[in-house]
Formats: structure tokens, sequence, C-alpha cells
């Protein structure tokens, strides 16, 4: 395949290394840096494709590439630049771009691979990820070769519907824990089945002991109805509640073995993707920070300052429809900062009832710098909003919740309370803004019915989406599937079909 | 070699194509989603699939925003400039894919001809119709501020400077006065032009109900769209008739209330009336259509309009249409006559039949598809 980035040449190598001195002399720490230059259709081209140059064939990325050339052609929108999660670093840079913008870019790129190298959710994310992305890309020609496009396509289309089915605790999950944890998970079960022989007997004996017991009880039972249930009753799958709905389909769905390849696949890109939606305030405000500081402290030319400060601005420009997490990112980033060089935080500081003292706080402790590199490190975007979102911010940053107003029909302004917006902002930010739904039960009412169940937390599902995505967790299943959850403010369970979902408790 | 995504692209188109004519349909049936902003502007979302997925029903749910304002204030009131920003690692954004653009009327109409792969229309007749067109191609010394041309203003004030030695290379200030301004001035040019009109005839009998003739209207619409495409200058007449036809203007046609019996021929003769006085067939593209719910008074006020037809209508005419809506009442009688005179295919006959709102775009496509 033809790759249309060149790398760069010329004066920006140079650039290029100006940029990175003074990253590095600020202390990030970074995956070694290469920018490529494009035109606007091959980063039209990138960005469909998730930054990656090769993906696999999906008419997906052929509509994104679709929109994204169209918002280009009526001036709708325009990518600056991209960066990949990758070691070595990929970032593109537009061709069209001014001398200003791409010093921007180079020094906001640093800050994003500071940020993937460094922060922890991002540890278990595979660096190689643009061989991985081409392999699967090669597998799934192969498997459309064998099997024909249409089938392919159709059940790549039913697995990207399960593209949020998957866990954020997985990504803490190495090798090594989850050997451990099913050889707990193993033991528990025998030890649960077969507490009656619970010695110092050895395994072959038990074993012997278990299968003699068994044989006896079945000559002597005169089973009642009631005790036959019980005894088909199987081990119940899972053993606990299973966010990671994809996996479980892995293990247990009745697929051919390419589909079960293809889910995999597709889970794994899920996951590589996932610390990005984790982090989306965190990385963005980080890059902003470190574009922003390393421009105004060093690289900017002082005939660059206009052409800079209406760059920034535009990145940064607010919208009262939704929160822009480059602009809350940097200011909760230097909110930090300043903070913690003057001492803003802790139990005297937060007991302080004099507003004068308050206003004129400044214990020169100068941990501003250290404090964002640590939070950098250790936070998400749930964790960094809970624990450093103040009052005093909200205020200044102008923040407010809306929600729709049915009597009105629009969306309006609803709350400037603290609490509000924090908790909103919250909520939004939970499970990467999907609901929580898991496995509950993969043999429900003993008919080997799916039985998922959603986490209510406060807002209903949307019940024409779920259903059609009922529909297609039905046809990797192949048995009826069920969903737990809160409608209209009861309990209720919805059984889909196969071919139209009913409430049925 | 292209890239692999043009084939993604490719597929994406075919996908859509089935897709987009439904999302297209819709529009066409509830006319109200295409939003004319003002002036020649429309709103129309892009082509999308949706992958299902679990997600939250929406309008509960609000959200943070950011900027000035009290409880209560709109917040999607003022549209924010910049938009989404511009950076971003594509692929992990699940925000809503519904771009709107603005599209003039001739954009929607390439949109809409290349929806139903329409031909473009091969005119008939010289250009006769001289328009005049005002274009901005001349310099003026007097003109509105507006319009006022800032480089030929400096130019001016620069030459000035140097012939009267005022000009300091050192110091390079040019100040204008007021006989340096040079606006910008239109010229009339005269253009010949193929002229084009179209006579809408409806039936409004008793038959005929709203939304008989919503559908008409509806697609009146789209036809008139695609007409103005092909035509500069576009003259529209409408005739209504029960058992009398009389010509009325656009609000009329399509509000005037049902009444009475029909006759057909009424209409036909009307027409070729209007024909005869306003339009020379050598010189205009001549475009009838009528509807109808097919049910006329007798066979021979039917022998009589085929006559009209024959005789007269369709030599005048680029091609003549006919559109049956079907209404629970009519017998559809109308369309077996004209059909079996002409027959199901005829290059300047066209007949179809409209079922409901969804057969708006078929029908289009078999008047509009011949390029006549």
């Amino acid at each position: 395949m033809e790759l249309r980035s060149k790398p760069i040449t010329g004066k920006l190598v140079d650039l290029q290394k100006e940029i990175e001195g003074y990253a590095l002399e600020y202390g990030l720490d970074f995956f070694p840096q290469i920018f490529e230059m494009c035109d606007y259709d091959t980063i039209n081209i990138l960005a469909a494709q998730g930054g990656f140059p090769s993906r696999y064939p999906h008419w997906r990325f052929g509509m994104d590439y679709d929109q994204m050339s169209k918002g280009y052609k009526y001036g709708l929108q325009k990518i600056y630049e991209m960066v990949i999660n990758t070691n070595p670093c990929y970032a593109y840079l537009l061709q069209v771009n001014n001398w200003v913008d791409q010093k921007i870019v180079m020094a906001h790129v640093y800050g994003h691979n500071d940020f993937f190298k460094n922060n922890l959710w991002f540890s278990g994310t595979n660096r190689k990820m643009m061989d991985v992305m081409a392999n699967h890309g090669t597998k799934i020609r192969r498997y459309m070769e064998k099997y024909g496009i249409d089938r392919v396509e159709a059940f790549i289309d039913r697995a990207l519907s399960l593209e949020n089915l998957i866990s954020v605790n997985e990504l803490f999950e190495t090798a090594e824990l989850k050997r451990r944890r099913s050889e707990i998970n193993k033991q528990a079960a025998s030890e649960s089945e077969e507490d009656y022989i619970n010695d110092d007997r050895s395994e072959a004996l038990k074993s012997f002991m278990r299968s003699k017991k068994r044989r006896s009880e079945e000559r002597t039972r005169v089973t009642t109805k009631e005790e036959k249930k019980e005894l088909v009753l199987p081990k119940k799958v899972p053993p606990k509640p299973e966010r990671d709905i994809m996996q479980f389909l892995i293990n247990f769905a009745p697929l051919e073995e390419w589909q079960a390849d293809i889910l995999g696949l597709l889970r794994e890109e899920a996951y590589y993707f996932l610390p990005q939606r984790l982090t989306k305030i965190m990385n963005e405000g980080w890059a902003s920070y470190w574009h922003s500081t390393i421009m105004t402290q060093k690289a900017l030319d002082a005939s660059e300052i206009i052409d800079f400060a209406d760059k920034h601005a535009g990145v940064m420009a607010m919208s009262r429809k939704q929160m822009n997490p480059y602009k809350v990112g940097i200011e909760l980033m230097r909110d930090i900062e300043y903070r913690w060089n003057t001492g803003r935080f802790g139990k005297e500081y937060n007991d302080c009832d004099d507003m004068v003292e308050k206003e004129n706080w400044d214990l020169k402790l100068n941990q501003g710098r250290e404090k964002i590199f640590s939070v950098r490190r250790t936070h998400n975007d749930i964790s960094f909003i809970d624990e450093f979102l103040t009052p005093e911010f909200c205020e200044r940053q102008q923040l407010f919740t809306y929600k729709y107003n049915p009597r009105t029909g629009r969306y309006e302004i609803d709350q400037k309370d603290f609490e509000a917006i924090k908790s909103k902002l919250l909520i939004q930010l939970t499970n990467f803004g999907s609901p929580v739904i898991e496995v509950e039960d993969g043999n429900y009412r003993n008919r080997g019915e799916l039985l998922l169940g959603h986490r209510h937390d406060g807002v209903d599902l949307d019940m024409n989406y779920a259903a059609d995505t009922l529909q297609n967790i039905y046809a990797i299943w192949t048995r009826p599937v069920n969903i737990k959850t809160r409608y209209d403010d009861k309990e209720v369970v919805f059984h889909f079909d196969g071919h139209q979902m009913k409430p049925i408790h | 070699m292209d890239h692999p995504i043009k084939r993604d692209h490719a597929r994406f188109r075919k996908i859509v194509k089935g897709r987009v004519r439904d999302n297209l349909r819709k529009y066409i049936s509830h006319g109200q989603q295409i939003v004319p902003k003002g002036g020649d502007k429309f709103t129309v979302p892009m082509p999308q699939i949706d992958t299902p997925r679990f997600k939250f029903g929406d309008k509960s749910q609000g959200g943070v925003g950011q900027g000035e304002g009290q409880p209560g204030d709109p917040v999607d009131g003022q549209q924010d400039p910049n938009g989404e920003p511009g950076e971003g690692e594509a692929g992990q954004d699940e925000g809503s894919k519904e771009l709107e653009v603005e599209l003039t009327v001739d954009e929607l109409a390439q949109i809409l001809g290349e929806q139903l792969e329409l031909p473009n229309i091969q005119p008939k007749g010289k250009k006769s119709l001289q328009s005049t067109v005002d274009k901005y191609s001349t310099i003026g010394k007097t003109g509105p501020d507006s319009l006022r041309h800032i480089k030929r203003t400096y130019k001016e004030a620069l030459k000035r400077q140097i012939a009267l030695g005022h000009y300091d290379p050192n110091n390079p200030t040019v100040i204008p006065t007021k006989g340096d301004y040079r606006y910008r001035a239109a010229d009339t040019k005269i253009e010949m032009e193929n002229s084009a009109v179209v006579i809408y005839m409806m039936d409004v009998s008793g038959s005929m109900g709203d939304e008989q003739k919503e559908i008409v209207r509806t697609e009146s619409f789209w036809i008139n769209l695609w007409l103005k495409s092909q035509y500069k200058d576009i003259e529209i007449r409408y005739i209504i008739h029960d058992a009398t036809a009389k010509e009325v203007d656009e609000n009329t046609f399509f509000r005037t209330r049902e009444s009475g019996g029909t006759l057909i021929s009424s209409a036909y003769s009307l027409c070729k009336q209007i024909i005869e006085a306003d339009y020379n067939p050598s010189e205009w593209n001549i475009y009838p259509f009528h509807f109808s719910d097919g049910d006329n008074w007798s066979a021979d006020d039917t022998k009589l309009c085929l006559e009209l037809l024959d005789k007269f209508i369709v030599p005048a005419s680029n091609m003549f249409c006919y559109g049956q809506v079907e209404s629970r009442y009519g017998s559809g009688q109308f369309y077996k006559d004209l059909s079996s005179k002409y027959g199901a295919q005829h290059d300047e006959v066209i007949l179809s039949k409209i079922k409901n709102k969804d057969g708006i775009l078929d029908s289009i496509k078999e008047f509009l598809g011949k390029g006549n």
C-alpha cells in the first residue's frame, strides 16, 4: 500500500530539534518523535482510519472519510494535526499550514507523546499498533476472500455494535494477574462443589471419590421433579457479572473460528483506543498546556504573536452546548499548578474562614509543576475532575449544566451550582460515556438465553438503539437475548427473540 | 494507485444509495426536513449509517457547557463559530456526526440529479429569450462605499502622490483623497437564454383530498427545483379544474378546496389557449404537468382530451406528463385510457402512478429521467 506522507525536511527538521530541546528542558519524557508531512486528502484518510495508515476494509472508514472531505470542502472543519500512540510516536503535519501552525502543532504533539508514555492508563497499550492494525487488515482481507465480502462485512457490522461493551478494569489486567485469578476461581469452584471432602487427601483420590459418589447417587435417588431441576442446573456462567461482553462472546458464543478471530481483533482495537477515551480532557489539557508554555516562553518569535493568539483562541473556544476538553483541560492544569505553587490546598486552607486571608494565600511552595507532572501520570478524566474541580474554578470558567426543557422544546441553562456541574461531568465520564452493561447469565431461564444487566444510574437506555443492538447480539449468540434494566422508573427485563423486543417482567 | 480508503468510500456510497434514497424520501415526504434558511440556503444532513450501540436516551440527559448566561437561557440559540476544535485523535470520538451543510438551490438540485441519475435536459429551439445580467466588471469614480475598490483607490492615491512628488519611499504613507476613490461598477449585458414554461394542471374535484394535494405540492417543488437548475429563466403557470378550468396563482393552486365533478378536457383546452396566447412552441420549451386521481366524468370527455393532446398539446410540448395520485375514490381510469393510446413507454407522453409520499421520488425519475 502506498503511504502518502513524507518525512519532514529542511527547516522543519531544525524546528523539530529546537522544540524537542525545549520539551526536554521542561522535563517532558517522550518516545522518539517522528513527524511526517501530508496533504489534506491524506490527513482526511488518516483521520478517518483512526490515525493509522492501514486498516481493515470497512465502509465506516469510507463514511468518515466522506464526512471529513465534505466538512473540509464546505469549510466546516479542519484538522490541524494528528498524533498516534505508538513507539516511536508518529505525528502528521499538514502541508498547507503556515510556520506558526507547525510550531504550535509540534509543541502540542510533544505534550501528547509525553502523556502517552507516562500516563498509567496507557501503560498496557500496544506501542507497535501500526503493525498490529496492518496485520488485522491482512487477516480480514483474507477472510473476505475466503468467505465473501458481504458475509464478513455483515459480521464486522455486528461486532462493531458491541465495541463499547468492554471493561475499563481490563486495562490493568496483566497476563500474570489473569493467570492467578483464574487459578483462584478454579480452586474456589472446586472447593464449593466438594466442600465435604475438605481434607488433605490427594487430588486423584478426591476425583475418584467424586465420581463414585455421583454414580451411587444416580442409582439410589428417586428423583422428584424439583430435584431433577437442581441436578441439571449447570454452574452459573459467568460466575460474577462480566463487563467484558466481547470476551464473553468470544469464549461462549457458538462462533466459527474466523468469527471468533475477527471479534478478537476488534476487541483488541477497542481496548487500544479505550485509554484515549478515558483521558480526553487530561490529554488535550496537558498537550495544550505545553504548546502554550513552550510557545509563549521559548519558541515564539515576536512577529508570530498575533497568529499564535488567534490559533490558540480558536482551539480554546468555549461552547455553550458542550464542554471543550482543550479549554477545561488546560485551565484545570493551570489551576492545579497555581494552587500547588501557592499552597492553596489541604486542611488548613480549606478550613480558613477569612476571605481576605484566603484571597491572599501564598505559602510560596512552588510545587505546582511537580504536582501536574504527577497528576498526568496517575489520573484519568474521572479522578481528575473528581479531585481537582473546585467551586472557584467553575465560577471562573463560567461552567453550567443545561438540560432539555420539554415545554419550550429547547436546551436551556439549568444550574451554575458546583455540585450539579461536577456530578453531571462525572456521570458523563463514567464508563467512558457508555451505559454500564454486564453479562449476568449465559443460561438464563435454563434455556441457553443470554441475560444482560444494565446498571441503571439515573438515565434510561435509548430503547430503539437497544433493540437493534440486541438483534446484533442475538445474531452472534443465536439464542434469545434479554436485558434487565429500569425504564420509566420500573424494573423490567426486555426479551429479544430474534424478531422483536418485548418486556417479560 | 488509489488509496484503499477509496474502496471503502465506494462501498459506503453503494450501501448508502439505498439508504440515502430512503433519507431523501424522508425529506420529500415531509418537506420541512429541508429547511430553507433565507436566501438560497438549505440545510440538509449528510448521509450516515448509524451503528446501533447501547446508549443513553439523550433528551433527558443534557450536559455541561461553558459561557455567559443565566439559568433558563437557551444554549443552542447561538452558533458556535469555531465548532468542534480542530485537533484530535480520530477514532476515539463518539460524537454526533450530523454535520449539516448549507446548500444553495443549485447544489440541492445537483444532489437530486445525482441521486436519481437525471440526465441534463437538451433544450429545443433557439436561444430567444433576452435577459439582462448585471455584472460588476468595470470601475467607476462614483459609487457607494460598500463597493469601494480599495486596491484601485490606493493605486490612484499612490500615482497622484508620486506625480506630485509627495511620496517618500522611506515613509511610505499613502493617503487617498476624495478624487482617488474608485468603485466597482456594474455593466449591463444582454444574454440569450433558452426559455421554458411549466404548466401545472391539477384536478381539484371532490376525490382529491389533502393528502393527494400534499403529494402534488411536494412533487412540483422538486420538479421546479430541477427545471430551474436546467433553465435560467422559467415561467410557471397553474391551472385548476373540476368541471371547468381556470388559471390561478400558486397559492390558490395548492389551497383550493375541492368541489364538483371532473371534466379534464376543460383544463386541456385552457392549457392550449395559454400556449397559443403566450408561448410560441418553436421558441419555448413547454412542460405541461397534469395531476389527477384518474376519474373523468365521461368517456366522451376523455375522447376530447385525447384529441386535444394528440392534435395540439403533445406536438407543442417537450413532453407531456401525467401523474396519477392514488386516492380511495378515484377509479384510475384515465391512466388506462392514456396508456392504451400512448403506451406505458412513450418519449413525449410520460405517465406515472404515485401511490403515496414514498412514491414521489420514483415518479420524478419517471418524469425527468428522459432528458427531454
